[in-house]
């Protein structure tokens, strides 16, 4: 209940910001646009990189949206009263990440085939591609969650959450790249895929936990 | 109360365990240094050459314990960030604080060792393999520790932001350990283990054995003498700490 509440009121606040909340998707393009410029000459390079550069670009596009998630709320007070309500915390917490990632990361999956087309991904991989991204970057939002959580209200994010953030995103890009990677010389992607699968699973079950326990510490001084 | 729960009770005082460490500290560096000098000129001068790397695998007597120390120095400080957030132990903070350096200097003599040895061996002083890249990624999770504890205001929410990072960040070293069976690369596989038949040599072996405890003993002294001084200096203005510092001008300090 609480979480479907507080999923409710960022979704809102996200829609009737509309401009903030296309960011995201908007750095993905962008990004993959530079990565197609830079390698637009040679379209046989771009096509084997390709798989792997969206995979990098979208964990980079988590990493930047999570990094202000409890900004705005840190600042007017909001996340103060989320960790008084008295209710579970984690479930709160829960439902946040919820409405985040449908606003930044599941743009980002829907475009992924799109932008794998433009650079020339193999025509095979982009299935996977799109199914990996899509059971990845909740992962990438939780993860980047807990650095967010960790260094919110120190009034300076950025590099430092990226510092945190992006040693935790190593396994969930091995086998997001490497599923899509497999998929596109053929073969089944499967394991890579239950694997991901797995550490979604973990953390969706752990990362509230953590998260909300940093938030506690930022109210302390 | 058992004895056990009685040391940990007194764990949670740092005095005590200052007093207590004391004989400690010394017994640990020279048994650390000795058994180094006994394991590296018997891993360097006497142990056999590989039939296969020739004299460049005798680096593996620096590499295979820093690499050990790598990983364990950073469980050791997933386990006291635990003891940290549960039981709010003084020290355990104390401990990640002068263990985090000190692991992230070990790991990148394992990198750096690990380069030296590929280059002859591999033909290249880096490859993206599992492994290699996973130490790497240690070496980082290392500097985001510290780099955590800079930015934080405040040394108790400092110190246990830092240990819910620690924890977070020990998810990576079972990922390290078995990366190795999971994507079977060009690192080959673990050397040495405790519990299984070695697949070398007792006098290749053997060598190995003794520097690898020798590095152990060694870095724990380097781990206490840093957590005795971070201790003197957090709990300066207490007056046990003035008492002792005043022994310790007039020259009969203990």
């Amino acid at each position: 209940m609480i979480a479907l509440a507080q999923a409710g009121r960022d979704l809102r606040i996200a829609f009737r910001s509309r401009g903030e909340a296309a960011h995201p998707l908007a750095f993905f393009a962008l990004a993959a646009t530079l990565f197609g410029l830079g390698l637009g000459s040679d379209l046989e390079t771009l096509g084997l990189v390709a798989v792997v550069a969206i995979w990098v670009i979208a964990l980079l596009s988590c990493m930047l949206a999570a990094e202000s998630l409890f900004r705005r709320d840190f600042e007017d007070g909001t996340l103060e009263q989320m960790l008084l309500h008295g209710r579970p915390v984690f479930l709160a917490v829960l439902g946040k990440l919820a409405a985040h990632w449908c606003v930044s990361g599941l743009p980002l999956v829907l475009f992924a085939p799109l932008v794998g087309f433009m650079l020339q991904a193999p025509a095979q991989a982009l299935p996977v591609l799109t199914l990996s991204l899509l059971i990845g970057t909740p992962t990438l939002t939780m993860v980047g969650a807990v650095a967010a959580a960790l260094t919110a209200g120190l009034g300076r994010g950025g590099l430092l959450v990226a510092l945190i953030a992006l040693p935790l995103y190593v396994p969930v890009l091995v086998f997001g790249a490497g599923a899509s990677v497999v998929a596109a010389s053929g073969l089944s992607a499967l394991p890579q895929l239950l694997w991901l699968l797995a550490m979604l699973a973990a953390a969706v079950t752990f990362a509230p936990f953590a998260v909300g326990f940093a938030l506690r510490l930022s109210q302390e001084y | 109360m058992s004895r056990l729960g009685a040391f940990v009770h007194r764990l949670g005082s740092p005095r005590w365990f200052f007093d207590m460490t004391k004989p400690w500290l010394a017994g640990l560096a020279i048994i650390g240094i000795a058994l180094l000098i006994v394991g590296t000129v018997w891993g360097l001068v006497f142990a056999p050459e590989d039939y296969q790397q020739g004299n460049s695998f005798r680096i593996i007597y620096v590499h295979v314990p820093t690499a050990h120390l790598a990983e364990a120095l950073y469980l050791a400080m997933g386990v006291a960030g635990v003891v940290l957030l549960v039981w709010r132990m003084k020290l355990a903070d104390m401990f990640i604080a002068v263990t985090a350096p000190v692991g992230m200097a070990i790991t990148g003599v394992a990198l750096l060792t690990g380069a030296i040895w590929g280059k002859p061996t591999w033909g290249a002083w880096w490859v993206w393999d599992a492994r290699t890249t996973s130490v790497l990624v240690l070496f980082f999770l290392y500097l985001g520790l510290m780099v955590l504890r800079e930015a934080i205001p405040g040394r108790e929410r400092a110190g246990r932001a830092v240990a819910v990072l620690a924890i977070v960040g020990t998810v990576n070293v079972p990922i390290i350990k078995y990366s190795v069976d999971w994507w079977l690369t060009l690192h080959q596989p673990s050397s040495f283990s405790l519990t299984e038949q070695p697949t070398m040599p007792v006098e290749m072996w053997l060598p190995l054995l003794v520097n690898v405890i020798g590095f152990y003993c060694s870095v724990a002294a380097v781990v206490l003498a840093g957590l005795r001084n971070e201790i003197l200096e957090r709990e300066s203005d207490t007056v046990w700490v003035r008492d002792w510092l005043q022994r310790a001008q007039s020259g009969s300090g203990s």
